[in-house]
């Protein structure tokens, strides 16, 4: 077990320092895009001493380098600094009242719904990609296998908003049974909240089932020439069983990978699907965040999206090693 | 319906709530139901201060629920008191007396009364405040109280226009001591009051018991306002029933909405123009030849037919537009005509132009292919112009105001002194032309204190003309605002046009049928 642990230390500082290079990435990225969130905000109104007052306010005068270091210290302390967007600018109030929304608690509630649609969604795509894979390579070369390939592979294929409206389509517009908007909202019954996130959850889903299903059901094919399966086969075992209790045990490390990959990217990969459903998570708030320079927002969601990667591909290591007996106990 | 003029209510604006009375409805108006709005302009920037409004969902939310401001733009275009039941100017129209109305109280129980207004108007000049209607405010130079539910405001220079530009978006009234809370949690006097507020996301408003409005609007017990900033989401929501009325409809799709049965396109023509506005002080701008050959070098009908699909009108390089009440539609059109568009370059000296036109889509939607065609429709006239693509990011920072000829819009505004001391007059920051006319500068000064509505329909008359055949910008057309609603909501027949949305005012003026 000792091994394990070393693994997972290794893997968190390794972790640590891939969010620090990304933190530089994306600030070095969002300050060199054309024009600033004083200008962003202002419009057609950005008068000089208006976007000096407002660049003034927000510490955005000062040069780059000097906003990084500040803005890092204050992470490392667990503050990811205000939100520009609800900043009380003293130029515009006149007396500055000190009040603040700092990006944590803009950040918190779409965070929150984002991982509810997350969740929605990875309940209804992994069993359904595991269950189909597993059928998939029982009934292989079958016409049911040829089916479902083709099915997820379209799904995959088309781009998600493409999905979105063919969805849409069927499921709203065509025959009402479905809402077109997820406008989620606080207070709201957790069966509203179901019925809300329907749609976009079967949207993700057929966007990610083909990549787990198809390899469900190579990594069980793969494994059906070896010699124990054989056995199996030798001393009588129906095919399901075979497959569910001799095959599967040692196909999930590749599974439990694939999975993970795939969950990470329900979490930092929902930025059309949330625009398109306006479903208030964390990627729309991303991009109205970009639209008007928000920095300490964007930083902070690089962050979530970044470590939410590294968190799951290390789950994913950490099972596949518990997962096998080899690799748990190392010669 | 007998047409009274805006003007002769200006100066006793008593006949105002006579006359609000009297509009009586075509269609009997019912309470109850939950609005539910579909709105673009949404951002995650948004408060309830409304000197920093310039987008739709704020203005609909503020301007036109929680908030009132001193005087209204009734639907039909008079000028009616909201706050103010009446006013009285004096002969030089320097000063201004307004009536309060009494028995108003704000969302959190004040009572409303003189210096509410005072503080208000106040927020506008603050020290370092940012605000849009600071020039408005800055001309006043006394406010009195008189008593509690009298003002005396005292202008730098007499303007005719006064209560008017009180209409404005801006300038809201928020309980005096209790202003920063007020932005906070949005408390005003409106017909509805806040029950939720999540910024660019979803803004939830209740109906106030009573209020100073009920009979005449405010028919919804409560307003759901969703931000859906995606044009095809925001379409797809009225069309699948999940809002009842959406704003900016999309032009493209418009045809397929306009086919279904359950839902009604709202369309009118406003003030809001797009616009090409030239540095006059550059060359080749400098010479008045070469700006009367671009203005006839390009093909307008063109443009609303392509760039607009149809929802918009010619304009004739005239920043006035039908909303406006002194509009001189009869101005010779700078029509499309590259054989004098040519003629006028030779005698301007020169033998064809090669210039620089900068645009990106976010001057107005549709501006690059709009320079594009412009493009094609000189090139008959030897005019050589090079579209020079800017990015959207930093356009009105970077481009507009600096490069010598660049894309623009203006959402107009309700008066014609408004429009032309924002971006004609010489000096003013938003002067994007830099044009200078002393003829122009001296109608502007005496207009704007002129009473005689005859008088000054001739003056502004004469600018118009100036502007349209002297000026810097070649204003090829105006754009509609196009909203659509399902047909289960209803309102008397007359929509505003001064902004999107019946002015903004669909909260209150609607009703479910």
């Amino acid at each position: 077990m000792h091994s394990v642990i070393r693994i997972i230390l290794q893997r968190l500082a390794l972790g640590l320092l891939t969010l620090f290079v990304v933190s530089v990435v994306i600030f070095t990225a969002v300050n060199m895009l054309p024009g600033d969130f004083a200008q962003a905000i202002l419009g057609q109104g950005a008068t000089p001493e208006a976007v000096d007052a407002i660049r003034k306010d927000l510490g955005l005068d000062q040069p780059p380098v000097t906003r990084y270091f500040q803005w890092l210290g204050g992470a490392l302390q667990g503050d990811l600094g205000n939100s520009f967007a609800q900043a009380n600018f003293a130029s515009f109030v006149g007396a500055d009242s000190g009040v603040r929304t700092t990006v944590a608690q803009q950040i918190a509630p779409r965070f929150a719904n984002t991982m509810f649609l997350a969740a929605v969604t990875a309940c209804i795509a992994v069993p359904v990609s595991l269950v189909l894979g597993i059928l998939a390579a029982l009934f292989r070369n079958s016409v049911f296998d040829r089916a479902t390939n083709v099915t997820t592979l379209t799904s995959i294929s088309s781009p998600e908003f493409f999905l979105a409206y063919v969805l849409i389509l069927f499921l709203a517009v065509l025959n009402p049974m479905l809402p077109s908007l997820s406008n989620i909202f606080e207070g709201m019954s957790f069966g509203e909240r179901l019925e809300k996130t329907l749609l976009p959850a079967l949207t993700l889903t057929l966007v990610v089932t083909a990549h787990m299903m198809r390899m469900t059901r190579a990594a069980i094919i793969n494994l059906l020439a070896s010699p124990y399966i054989e056995m199996a086969r030798l001393k009588g075992l129906s095919p399901m069983r075979v497959i569910v209790k001799h095959a599967l045990p040692n196909a999930l490390a590749p599974i439990i990978n694939v999975i993970a990959l795939n969950l990470a990217y329900l979490i930092t990969g929902v930025v059309v699907v949330e625009v398109v459903f306006v479903y208030p998570g964390i990627g729309q708030l991303f991009v109205d965040s970009v639209k008007i320079r928000d920095i300490p927002v964007v930083q902070a969601c690089c962050l979530i999206f970044a470590a939410a990667y590294i968190l799951l591909n290390l789950l994913a290591d950490i099972l596949s090693i518990l997962s096998n007996p080899r690799l748990r106990h190392p010669k | 319906m007998t047409r009274i003029s805006r003007r002769g209510l200006l100066k006793t604006g008593a006949a105002a709530g006579v006359l609000a009375a009297s509009g009586l409805p075509l269609r009997a108006q019912q309470r109850g139901g939950t609005l539910r709005l579909g709105l673009a302009g949404a951002n995650t920037s948004d408060s309830w201060d409304s000197r920093t409004h310039s987008d739709s969902y704020m203005i609909m939310a503020a301007h036109g629920a929680v908030f009132d401001c001193l005087t209204e733009v009734a639907a039909n275009g008079e000028l009616v008191g909201e706050l103010a039941e009446s006013w009285e100017a004096s002969a030089d129209a320097v000063t201004w007396t307004f009536k309060l109305r009494q028995g108003v109280t704000f969302h959190n129980g004040k009572a409303f009364g003189a210096d509410d207004v005072l503080d208000s108007l106040q927020m506008h000049t603050a020290e370092g405040a940012k605000s849009a209607a600071k020039p408005i405010v800055e001309n006043i130079a006394e406010m009195k109280k008189i008593n509690d539910h009298e003002v005396e405001f005292t202008l730098k220079a007499g303007n005719a226009d006064f209560p008017f530009l009180l209409s404005d978006y801006h300038i809201c009234i928020y309980p005096s001591g209790q202003i920063e809370e007020a932005i906070a949690q949005g408390i005003g006097t409106g017909l509805y009051k806040v029950e939720s507020f999540d910024p660019g996301v979803r803004t939830l408003l209740s109906r106030v018991d009573s209020h100073y409005k009920d009979g005449k609007s405010g028919w919804f017990d409560s307003v759901e306002m969703i931000a859906i900033n995606d044009s095809s989401a925001r379409m797809n929501a009225l069309m699948t029933g999940q809002v009842d009325a959406v704003n900016r409809v999309d032009f493209k799709t418009e045809p397929l909405m306009r086919a279904n049965p359950m839902i009604n396109i709202f369309e009118v023509t406003g003030n809001q123009h797009f616009t090409f506005p030239m540095l006059t002080n550059v060359d080749p701008f400098t010479n008045l030849k070469v700006r009367q050959a671009l203005k006839h070098a390009v093909d307008r009908q063109e443009l609303v037919d392509k760039i607009l699909l149809g929802h918009g009108a010619v304009a004739n390089d005239n920043p006035i537009g039908p909303a406006n009440q002194y509009f001189a539609d009869d101005i010779e059109m700078n029509d499309y005509d590259p054989d004098k568009a040519a003629a006028l370059l030779k005698e301007a000296g020169l033998d064809g132009l090669s210039i620089d036109l900068s645009a990106a889509n976010a001057a107005f939607p549709g501006a690059v292919d709009a320079s594009q065609l412009y493009q094609a429709s000189a090139k008959a006239a030897g005019i050589n112009i090079n579209v020079v693509q800017e990015p959207d990011d930093g356009y009105w920072s970077n481009v507009w105001l600096k490069k010598p000829w660049c894309a623009c819009y203006w959402s107009g505004r309700a008066t014609e002194d408004w429009m032309f001391s924002t971006a004609y007059e010489s000096g003013v920051p938003w002067n994007d032309t830099g044009w200078e006319n002393a003829r122009f500068q001296e109608l502007l000064l005496t207009a704007r204190a002129e009473l005689d509505s005859d008088k000054r329909r001739e003056q502004y008359r004469e600018m118009q003309m100036l502007v349209s055949k002297e000026g810097g910008t070649v204003i090829p057309m105006y754009a509609n605002f196009v909203d659509a609603h399902s047909n289960k909501l209803t309102n008397s027949g007359i929509i505003g046009n001064v902004f999107q949305m019946d002015s903004s005012r669909m909260i209150e003026r609607w009703w479910f049928a």
